[in-house]
């Protein structure tokens, strides 16, 4: 890859305590691409999407946006970088003390890239994007069907129009209908605007679906990456088991924690 | 050889908490005197802390007025000291009871609620999203909800004095004889400045004291509804002691000058 990658991540190292979650874990997500990283639950995978958003510090290790470190960068700066983000959050994390459309529009706000009836505006645009009408925008989250709110979380995520676009188990807890409708309107929107993506799942009809290169972590490494199409292919025994979901292989669940 | 572990356990423990809450608590002040300010925020949660506290917090001082009216009477009754009795109830209600008990009152009502709100909003990744979306949680939850408290305890104690000394009178005057004017003169004549000051300087400490514990139980409160329930309980406890020793060392101060 001759172009600088638009998230490079190298060395990451992240522990809790004596938990060590995060154990120097490399990988690149070029332009325009979606990277989809797959592993069991309790792996690290949100805690690799937080340490990226700098939600989380890392221990050790470098993050890289647009060639740019931001591990150990001012907050000022950070947010800067911030503003080329969007996230969908697992559970949706919608406020719901605020309407519909103050929760698409709260970036706008926030930012002062919109006055409030204009962010209002916006919000309506970018809930119909994900096929929602005007009617929703009044709403409050907790009126909403599971699969309204990740639709509106999704809104949220892109109505800033960002460059990247974090999706954090974005079908978990749906039925299998909705979640490929949500699939697809991750493939779509990204699409349309040419963002970056980066997913987790261990959803694997998910990952085949929004991914053009899929990662799989394991111990906290990335223990195979490659294109879609060869993930059936791999040869790797951890990435047999799990995308053929068998309990008998070389990995042991901890049934402790 | 275990006792002492466990002990040494417990102080580690409580030092490290003791630390979190001296830089969450800076960070918490900071963020109330530099901008952005959202003062959407701080009117809902001024409205939330004092009006909707008032009616609790004004019965409670109705019936202290009028228990200490009655307990005063029976002391100074054995020594022929009854015409202190108004004095001694406008100085115990303004000097104490009226900052305490109504830090006690909204400990429990608006303490708890700030702790199960903020820490469903941890639980629920709301305050990650937060920051993904250009807003510091610090600013936009903490703040507004410290600087409520501090400005609105005075206020409330100081409508509380009020009912209270009505609440006295009221014994005063009906239930142990004494003259109406004769009883409101001696509430007013042996009153200082001081001793209203020192109540409102207090209040406005119990303010903080009880909105920064509700915000920093709820801030840290991990692992589901659990989480919460704890970090709601540990906000009202947390938040009495520290107003009955703070008390302490309030009196203390203003007793030296
Ligand atoms: N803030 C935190 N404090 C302590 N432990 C955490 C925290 N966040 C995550 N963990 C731990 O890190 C591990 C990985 O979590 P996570 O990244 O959420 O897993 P998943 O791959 O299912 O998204 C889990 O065992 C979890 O308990
Ligand atoms: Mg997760």
């Amino acid at each position: 890859m001759s172009e600088t990658p638009k998230i490079r991540v190298r060395n990451l190292k992240k522990a809790f305590g004596r938990k060590v979650v995060l154990d120097g874990l490399d990988v690149d997500v070029g332009v325009s691409e979606s990277l989809v990283v797959i592993g069991g639950s309790g792996t690290g995978k949100s805690v690799l999407i937080k340490c990226i958003l700098g939600i989380l510090k890392p221990d050790e290790g470098s993050i890289q946006i647009d060639g740019e470190e931001v591990v150990g960068m001012p907050a000022r700066e950070r947010e800067r970088v911030n503003r080329k983000f969007g996230m969908l959050f697992q559970g949706g994390a919608l406020f719901d003390s605020l309407p519909v459309w103050e929760n698409v529009g709260f970036g706008l706000i926030a930012a002062k890239h919109a006055t409030r009836p204009k962010a209002k505006e916006i919000a309506i645009a970018k809930l119909a994007q994900v096929g929602l009408g005007p009617e929703v925008a009044d709403l409050f989250p907790s009126e909403l069907s599971g699969g309204m709110q990740k639709r509106v979380a999704l809104a949220r995520a892109i109505a800033a129009d960002p460059e990247i676009i974090f999706f954090d188990e974005p079908t978990t807890g749906l039925d299998p209908i909705m979640a490929d409708v949500i699939n697809d309107l991750i493939v779509k929107i990204t699409g349309e605007v040419g963002a970056t993506g980066l997913s987790i799942t261990h959803d694997m009809a998910s990952a085949r679906k929004i991914a053009d290169r899929i990662a799989m972590l394991y111990q906290g490494r990335i223990i195979w990456a490659g294109p879609t199409g060869e993930i059936d292919r791999s040869g790797n025994p951890y990435v047999e088991q799990f995308i053929h979901g068998r309990a008998e292989g070389p990995i042991k669940m901890a049934v402790q924690v | 050889m275990k006792l002492l572990q466990i002990i040494g356990r417990v102080f580690i423990a409580f030092l490290a908490t003791t630390g979190r809450l001296a830089i969450f608590a800076v960070s918490a002040l900071s963020h109330c005197v530099r901008p952005p300010f959202y003062p959407r925020i701080i009117l809902r949660q001024m409205i939330e802390v004092g009006y909707f506290s008032l009616p609790v917090v004004g019965l409670t001082a109705v019936f202290a007025g009028m228990v200490m009216a009655l307990q005063t009477y029976t002391g100074t009754s054995r020594f022929s000291a009854e015409s202190a009795v108004a004095n001694i109830v406008v100085l115990a209600l303004t000097r104490e009871l009226g900052p305490v008990l109504a830090g006690l009152m909204v400990a429990g009502r608006v303490g708890a609620a700030m702790a199960a709100e903020i820490g469903t909003m941890r639980v629920t990744e709301q305050i990650d999203a937060l920051t993904t979306l250009s807003t510091n949680p610090m600013k936009y939850m903490v703040a507004p909800r410290i600087m409520a408290g501090i400005l609105m305890l005075p206020i409330m104690v100081f409508i509380a004095d009020i009912i209270g000394v009505f609440g006295g009178y009221i014994v005063g005057v009906y239930s142990l004889g004494f003259n109406p004017s004769n009883y409101l003169q001696s509430t007013w004549d042996f009153l200082e400045v001081e001793d209203v000051v020192s109540g409102l300087v207090k209040a406005a400490a119990f303010g903080f004291i009880v909105t920064l514990m509700g915000c920093f139980h709820g801030y840290q409160s991990r692992g589901g509804a659990q989480g919460v329930g704890a970090a709601t309980t540990n906000a009202v406890v947390s938040a009495s002691i520290l107003i009955l020793s703070f008390d302490y060392v309030l009196t203390e101060m203003f007793f030296a000058k």
